[in-house]
């Protein structure tokens, strides 16, 4: 499977990647794309808002179904991609370039309580089964 | 709301064509408890072939019971909301529902008349079971002679699109004389195959029982006849645009027929006493099942609630979802009879009310968008 080394990953499947100029950036997994199937459309949060942990902040809609995408750490929302509103199946085409919304960090430390890569394999390999 | 991630099934009932499913690189998931295809890569592709070209579907989770002995159609006339007395030629179907004494809905099912003692019934995947003890319970009551047999040795395909009939015919030999003047809802037996023109995807084509044994060799000759497998997901989106109803959401044995879209398929008017009938005449009928399109950026979903007026929650999604064909959200909802074609309403979507403009379904019937 087509995930990153140098991605951090939630247990519901969000990728999070921290940026040089100390923002992150979020998105959702090529395994939860794969779940989800064609996707038909996603609702961001507005650009300012505060986000606690673990707050539901996004969804993604796919023929099949609604996903709640949830904040991996605390931070304000800076950016959500403006692509993703007219064409949602950039997620199915790249789950890792589609990103879909950046973070300014509370506190950069929190990223190390996301799981790595090798977590993140072992989590879908539990899953799988 | 939950995260379809973290749902994980296990499916116990596989069809004859599970394998084949498999090598086709299938996304399997559990359908009421059957190993079934989800999509083969991607389930938007499959809908427009449907609609455009040729389609098949694995619909052998469904269940075929044949019912014989000299008393069947008596039995049915009691047994089902629909007339059985329509069906005069051999060959023909009826599309009923066979109701509980509180009216409520157990389950809908399409009906074959083969010959006075036998007629074919196919029913859904999910209720199957409790469908057999019903029909057995009350064939012990109404008409103990009757046998009810299972046929869990036919499989079932459904081909289905434009070009669905054309590829039959050049798969089965010689099917092509028996079966292009089968009018809708008309079948006919032809060599091992049982051919019906009906459907679930608002296109023309047939639906086909065979032998299961023999389900995998006529599937691939489909395949290579430039059929496109197609799965459970196209499925649903075909059937929402068609306006046909989905067991389980769009009525259960919970719903009034005449309240979930049904109100055609129950015949009310001669003497006939079938199981349930009391119960609507005494019901006032409250509700409609009518179409909606989303104006609003987002998708419909089954269960969320729909505002007809001002702070009032008068309705509900039953079916919901993303159209391929027109490219936005559309729904089956139950609303009051007071709300008509061209309304606008709201629909509670989370957080958010988005609106909605009220349509007569079908949505889409033979390749057209009607709406």
């Amino acid at each position: 499977m087509n995930t990153q080394n140098n991605l951090k990953y939630t247990k519901s499947h969000e990728w999070v990647r921290l940026e040089d100029d100390g923002t992150v950036t979020i998105g959702i997994t090529q395994h939860a794309q794969e779940l989800l199937g064609d996707m038909v459309f996603v609702e961001t949060p507005n650009v300012g808002r505060k986000l606690k942990r673990g707050e539901e902040c996004a969804v993604v809609e796919s023929v099949k179904a609604a996903a709640d995408v949830y904040a991996p750490i605390a931070g304000e929302v800076t950016a959500v991609n403006p692509e993703l509103e007219s064409a949602p199946e950039k997620i199915n085409q790249d789950a890792y370039s589609a990103w879909l919304f950046k973070l300014k960090p509370e506190n950069t430390g929190d990223l190390n309580n996301l799981l790595d890569y090798a977590a993140y394999q072992k989590l879908l390999e539990a899953e799988g089964d | 709301m939950t995260s379809p991630f973290f749902l994980r099934y296990r499916s116990v009932k596989a069809t004859s064509l599970n394998q084949t499913h498999r090598d086709m690189n299938a996304k399997m998931v559990d359908f009421g408890g059957w190993d079934m295809p989800l999509h083969y890569g991607s389930q938007l592709d499959e809908h427009h072939r449907v609609r455009s070209g040729a389609g098949m579907f694995d619909v052998s989770h469904m269940l075929a019971l044949d019912i014989k002995g000299e008393t069947t159609r008596d039995f049915l006339r009691q047994l089902v909301a629909n007339n059985v007395d329509k069906l005069t030629q051999s060959g023909k179907a009826l599309y009923s529902c066979m109701l509980n004494p509180e009216g409520g809905v157990i389950d809908d099912l399409i009906i074959y008349f083969l010959t006075e003692s036998h007629f074919r019934l196919v029913v859904n995947a999910g209720t199957a079971d409790k469908d057999l003890a019903w029909m057995l319970a009350r064939r012990d009551e109404i008409a103990p002679g009757l046998e009810i047999i299972p046929r869990r040795d036919l499989a079932m395909i459904a081909v289905q699109g434009p070009e669905a009939r054309a590829r039959v015919w050049q798969v089965i030999a010689g099917s092509q004389a028996e079966t292009e003047n089968l009018k809708l809802f008309q079948a006919t037996f032809f060599d091992k195959y049982f051919i019906a023109r009906t459907g679930y995807t608002g296109e023309d084509g047939f639906e086909i029982m065979l032998p299961a044994v023999d389900a995998v060799e006529f599937w691939n000759a489909l395949h290579a006849a430039g059929v496109t497998p197609a799965g459970l997901g196209a499925r649903d989106t075909l059937r929402l645009e068609a306006g046909m109803n989905l067991y389980g959401q769009d009525m259960d044995d919970t719903t009034n027929p005449l309240e979930s879209g049904l109100g055609w398929t129950v015949e009310l008017k001669s003497d006939r006493n079938f199981i349930g009938k009391q119960a609507l005449l005494e019901k006032p009928v409250k509700q409609q099942l009518i179409g909606l399109i989303l104006l609003d950026r987002g998708v419909l979903r089954s269960h969320q609630r729909v505002i007809t007026r001002p702070d009032q929650n008068e309705g509900e999604i039953t079916s919901g979802g993303f159209s391929p064909t027109l490219d936005q959200s559309i729904a089956l909802a139950r609303l009051p009879l007071s709300v008509s074609a061209g309304d606008e309403v709201q629909v509670v979507v989370r957080d958010k009310m988005l609106r909605a403009k009220v349509v007569k379904y079908p949505f889409v019937r033979n390749g057209k968008i009607l709406v």
